[in-house]
């Protein structure tokens, strides 16, 4: 019995380790080649720590690229965006949660209704329309498509209706305004909700391919993960050492927000599902 | 409540209404309108009925990239699925080396699809990948060609995202395994149920609900993909990977054919509707059940 219950402990431990071994083993494969010389790569792929480690990938990346722009374009377009959806999002959720007026419900249709409209089915449209304003390679045109997040909007919206129309109405009387209660004194009793919310979106921004490939043509707006995916289809023979390190400078924001972050991410995606 | 003035729920509504107008209604409307046009972005838009849709349909390429989408999002959903529930198990006990893997394996789904491409796009090179390394020494001869063979390539793909997505079903399928009531498990074990018995009669059951919603979650999701193959393969080989967005995609901005695009978009967002749909008539059915 005691033999058979700590052979079960056995299993389960060497199965974490399996697991975990799957997992991470990409990521110290990835920084491992970032720090080998190229002939190394190619002689003896296989082998696993690099024999001569240099940081020359690093050095070779940064200097053929404008990594400090693309960091700006990134950090910028990424921080706009969350911020712009929760500073829209919370007066809309006040509104439909606490008021009543006519068209409530229609209204609150019409929003849940855009859940359906992924960005992916958008953008031939949303291309032409910046085009024709001029707002191609523009970081207005990579924040103004997601200005508004309809899951944002109804998860603040869910989050108020547990606050006690009392508060409001005490707030009232003291004389504050909608808006005033609704960005002083709604917003920090939503304080989890909203940097969950925040976060979120600013990293799943942050990673954005997708937009930023269809509307930057050049460097001017060019973002981060486009940098990153270009270095690969530079010049002829791919230079691993190369694209891994920069793919180490790419993926490593995201993972140190992960770390110092984690419950934050883990309520967002429970409540949100993945996709955008 | 009522608002302190008649105007104000309007008013704090209209910013988010006039953002929905501009970068959903009206461009889904657009959408629509384009597609009944032939328009290369230069020259003046042809007005051309359903000609776009027609030929999208006799040319095959519309069955073509549905049954390609189709079959790597089964895959990636049956597989993230598997691979979740199972990791959920095993993970759903206390201890800070189960807390630390939990971690891991969510954290693929916390970096980016470009990152993850690249990553495996190395890990699966043909010449000097480690994979491909470990296969000339463990199973000798030529590796297989991953991504360069048009009948490996969408299961190449489907892996990947299946390694980046799992983290997502497993939380949501902790998430469930803490609504299943420790008293009941605990009376099945005092009746001699085996840990398989107890899995199959009263875990699975009772998960029904959050198997339905990773079930739908993930497939309207993964009928989206396209950064992790606009990395990988390039739709490629011979159109093997070549996916609902990533079809609209080269349309648009490799072929110049606006209304074709519109066409397939339309489309595209016709089978998202559906599958939508679908998954409101299963909740439904479910929570009368």
């Amino acid at each position: 019995m005691r033999n058979r219950s700590s052979l079960r402990d056995w299993l389960g431990k060497s199965a974490l380790c399996g697991v975990a071994l799957v997992w991470l083993f990409p990521y110290l494969w990835m920084g491992l080649t970032s720090l080998k010389p190229l002939s190394e790569i190619i002689d003896s792929p296989t082998a696993l720590w690099p024999e001569h480690p240099t940081l020359a990938a690093y050095r070779e990346v940064f200097r053929s690229l404008p990594l400090a722009r693309y960091f700006f374009n990134t950090s910028v377009m990424a921080f706009g965006i969350a911020a712009l959806q929760i500073t829209l999002a919370l007066p809309a959720g006040y509104a439909l949660a606490k008021l009543r007026f006519r068209g409530r419900r229609w209204a609150f249709g019409l929003l849940v209704a855009t859940l359906l409209v992924p960005a992916q089915v958008r953008f031939v449209p949303i291309f032409s329309l910046l085009a024709r304003i001029g707002l191609v390679n523009t970081l207005s045109g990579l924040i103004l498509p997601f200005g508004v997040s309809a899951l944002g909007t109804f998860m603040i919206r869910q989050a108020l209706l547990s606050v006690p129309d009392a508060q409001i109405e005490a707030a009232r009387i003291d004389g504050a305004s909608e808006l005033y209660i609704v960005y002083r004194l709604l917003a920090p009793l939503l304080r989890p909700t909203l940097i969950s919310l925040f976060l979120f979106s600013f990293v799943s921004h942050w990673n954005d391919y997708f937009w930023p490939l269809v509307l930057t043509t050049d460097e001017h707006a060019r973002t981060l993960p486009l940098a990153i995916a270009l270095l690969r289809e530079q010049g002829t023979g791919v230079r691993w050492h190369l694209v891994m390190a920069g793919n180490v400078i790419l993926s490593l924001p995201a993972l140190a927000i992960f770390a110092a972050a984690q419950r934050h991410l883990l309520r967002a995606v429970t409540v949100r599902g993945f996709g955008g | 409540m009522k608002p302190s003035r008649p105007a104000d729920p309007y008013w704090l509504l209209l910013p988010t209404f006039v953002f929905l107008f501009v970068f959903f209604f009206y461009p889904l409307g657009m959408l629509i309108e384009h597609s009944l046009f032939s328009w290369d972005l230069l020259t003046p838009a042809r007005y051309v009925g359903l000609a776009n849709y027609r030929s999208l349909l006799r040319s095959g390429e519309l069955w073509q990239t549905f049954t390609t989408t189709l079959s790597i999002s089964s895959a990636v959903v049956m597989g993230s699925m598997a691979a979740g529930l199972a990791l959920a198990l095993l993970l759903d006990r206390p201890g800070r080396f189960a807390a630390f893997v939990r971690g891991a394996v969510f954290s693929a789904y916390v970096v980016s699809w470009v990152s993850v491409g690249l990553l495996f796009l190395w890990l699966l090179d043909a010449d000097a990948g480690i994979l491909a390394g470990f296969w000339r020494h463990f199973v000798h001869g030529r590796a297989p060609q991953w991504l360069g063979d048009p009948a490996l390539a969408p299961w190449a793909v489907a892996a990947v995202s299946v390694w980046k997505i799992t983290g997502y079903t497993l939380v949501i399928f902790l998430a469930g395994l803490q609504d299943v009531p420790q008293s009941i498990l605990e009376a099945a074990e005092l009746d001699g149920a085996s840990p398989a018995k107890r899995f199959a009669s009263v875990t699975w059951p009772l998960l029904r609900p959050t198997t339905l919603f990773v079930a739908t979650t993930s497939l309207i999701a993964s009928f989206q993909l396209f950064d992790v193959v606009r990395v990988m393969t390039q739709g490629g080989p011979v159109r093997s990977t070549t996916v609902f967005v990533y079809a609209i995609y080269e349309q648009l901005f490799l072929d110049l054919r606006v209304g074709r695009a519109s066409a397939d978009a339309v489309v595209f967002f016709g089978i998202l509707l559906l599958l939508t749909g679908a998954q409101f008539w299963f909740f439904r059915s479910e929570a009368s059940a």
